[in-house]
């Protein structure tokens, strides 16, 4: 009674389905899938080819191996067989169908099938010469049964503890090893971590091809998931350490985008929704596409101005994604209306979404990944972080420096204009705090109370903007129930200040301001 | 003797009693042996067994011999991964001996014959 279907004609060139590289001379691929992992495997999982997925219990080993199958049998054709050894398939089959994927009715479907190998050595005595053909006919029937093109075996490990002779389990795994190649089969073999291995057993001495480790670790209370491919024969790929992120979609890699300085540059101008603004601004507003940084201290007006940039980009039609790590949502919406930025209509439209959260809360690399993610997903034209202090304070200041350039540069080659605001202290000098990022801003507006003549008055200037001439002018401005309002001059404390040719006066004035009666 | 393979849906067996001169108190064995071919290492396991049994417990054992090349679906029942396994359905509980059988005393000890030595 063999009634398992004969296996489909495999055909000798694989398919590189959507590889984008196809042409280069790579080894041919698999892609997984998984959002940005085939970016830093540029291309996907060696194809027909074992690869070895390590990581201690817990780091998302058996979630990347299923997703892999998943997405393999859903998105480019190729199904795909689970060898479990440790959990059963309904217990499988509950653990994904949290991310939404119906695992029963892909194993109808003839997509997927598994198979529970179970080996306990409490109820197997050895008494004589034995071999593990046994396995190699059960994976043999899983991967006939449905033409799988993909195998998981989750954790073959399982299998030392099933059996006494080593040596014996060893040649097998080679010999494993050998016959999945011939197969044909792209194959992911899950290892956990040993203490000064990659896996306990060593199994990365049997997979040359790729090692790729996950990692699940908590550093100042917070943690942090991270992947790295390890090794990758015969192709390049990222070799840091990457954050990634398990969320109800599964798991997505947050690969370090490489600008190389090499990304489209646009020449349209965006209004800033402050049409006096505008105009210290060439006339014309900010680029398309540019970085920009809005820095002041608190209650100067950042978030405000921030707003009128959204609300002029939906009004154009554009989609807006506001990341807000200070306010809710509720709050940033009440705070614009009472100075006239009606924000309803864009978040009713879909055109903005203001995403609230707390960096603090999931750790700076997952919040990165987070943002990663939604960008992905709402294809923004113009996204605002309010404020990146937000991620200052989420860990390690040098973590977070280098995490907002990964996201700045995301956003630059993108083409996706970006609008940070950090709030700085009152006591230190409000250009200090950007040293590390500043040189990918390209538009730089800082705002700050000034305390004159018995008032606190807020004032605008423009550090730098590139590629245009602007304003060195410090503009005074009001926040009314209409938005910000810049008036015509700046009154220092030491009179009028309005003439651009004396730009240094007018700059040191500005940073002596609160400390003169008067002149 | 030659080995024979039954197809998995009818026990073929070497019986080496009929049911008439079966003694009616002792206990049936009813072995599974589990081999990929007629490969040595499962020739050899089924000629062990039938010898064991043939002196051990002479008319009262069933052996089925399962061939997995031919019926790799039934590897799952019973958790087959080692070739050549036998599986020790009764008397219970299960038993599971992996190997040639080759080791007389150590498989008497796993079919429970014998008690375990240290």
């Amino acid at each position: 009674m063999n009634d398992a279907s004969p296996p489909p004609q495999r055909s000798p060139s694989p398919a590189r389905a959507g590889l984008t590289d196809a042409g280069r001379a790579q080894l041919p691929k698999a892609r997984t899938g998984i959002e940005g992992l085939d970016q830093i495997t540029v291309g996907g999982l060696p194809r027909g080819r074992p690869t070895l997925v390590c990581g201690a219990a817990g780091c998302g080993k058996t979630l990347l191996a299923m997703e892999f199958l998943i997405r393999g049998a859903t998105q480019f054709g190729e199904p795909g067989a689970y060898i479990t050894f440790e959990e059963t398939e309904a217990e499988l089959a509950q653990n994904v169908r949290s991310l939404g994927f119906d695992v029963e009715a892909m194993v109808r479907d003839g997509l997927l099938t598994f198979d529970h190998i179970r080996v306990d050595r409490r109820e197997i005595e050895e008494v004589g010469d034995y071999d593990l053909e046994g396995l190699f006919l059960r994976l043999g029937l899983a991967i006939d049964s449905i033409g799988a093109k993909r195998v998981v075996l989750d954790t073959i490990e399982a299998l030392f503890g099933g059996f006494s002779n080593m040596a014996l389990l060893r040649s097998e795994l080679q010999r494993l090893f050998r016959w999945l190649k011939d197969k044909g089969v792209t194959t992911v073999i899950t290892g956990e971590r040993g203490e000064r291995t990659l896996t306990r057993q060593g199994l990365e001495e049997y997979v040359s091809d790729c090692v790729i480790l996950l990692d699940h670790r908590a550093t100042e209370q917070v943690s942090t998931r991270r992947l790295r491919v390890v090794k990758y024969r015969g192709t390049s790929h990222g070799t840091n350490e990457y954050p990634f992120l398990i969320d109800e979609r599964g798991i997505s890699v947050l690969p370090v985008t490489s600008l190389g300085l090499d990304h489209q540059v646009s020449s349209e101008r965006l209004a800033t929704g402050v049409p006096a603004l505008d105009a210290m601004l060439g006339g014309q507003g900010y680029y398309r596409g540019s970085s920009i940084l809005v820095s002041g201290t608190a209650g100067s007006g950042k978030s405000t101005l921030a707003a009128h940039f959204v609300h002029a980009a939906c009004a154009r039609g554009e989609r807006c994604l506001y990341l807000a790590f200070e306010e809710s949502r509720d709050q940033i919406v009440r705070n614009m209306r009472s100075v006239g930025i009606d924000l309803v209509p864009w978040l009713d439209a879909g055109l903005l979404r203001i995403e609230s959260s707390r960096p603090t809360l999931h750790g700076l690399e997952m919040h990165l990944a987070q943002v990663h993610r939604q960008v992905e997903r709402l294809d923004p034209q113009l996204v605002v972080i309010d404020p990146i202090s937000g991620f200052a304070n989420g860990g390690l200041t040098l973590d977070a420096a280098a995490m907002l350039l990964r996201l700045i540069d995301y956003l630059k080659s993108r083409g996706t204009t970006a609008m940070l605001v950090n709030l700085t202290g009152g006591g230190k000098d409000v250009e200090a705090t950007e040293v590390g990022i500043s040189s990918l801003i390209d538009t730089w507006l800082v705002l700050r109370d000034v305390e004159a003549t018995g008032e606190r008055n807020r004032a605008l200037y423009v550090i730098k903007s590139r590629g245009m001439q602007h304003s060195r002018q410090i503009r005074e401005f009001l926040i009314t129930s209409q938005g910000i309002e810049l008036l015509d001059v700046y009154v220092g404390s030491r009179g009028v200040r309005g003439n651009d040719s004396q730009p240094q006066r007018t700059v040191a004035d500005l940073r002596a301001g609160g400390n003169r009666e008067s002149a | 003797m030659t080995m024979q393979s039954s197809n998995g849906q009818v026990s073929h067996a070497a019986h080496a009693a009929d049911a008439a001169t079966m003694p009616v108190e002792t206990e049936t064995w009813e072995l599974r042996l589990y081999t990929a071919g007629q490969t040595p290492k499962s020739v050899l396991a089924f000629n062990n067994l039938k010898r064991i049994c043939e002196e051990h417990m002479p008319g009262r054992y069933h052996i089925e011999v399962i061939d997995l090349v031919q019926n790799p679906r039934l590897a799952k029942q019973d958790q087959i991964v080692a070739i050549p396994t036998l599986v020790r359905k009764l008397p219970e509980p299960l038993r599971k001996i992996i190997g040639d059988l080759s080791d007389t005393e150590r498989a008497l000890v796993g079919l429970q014959l014998r008690p375990r030595r240290s």
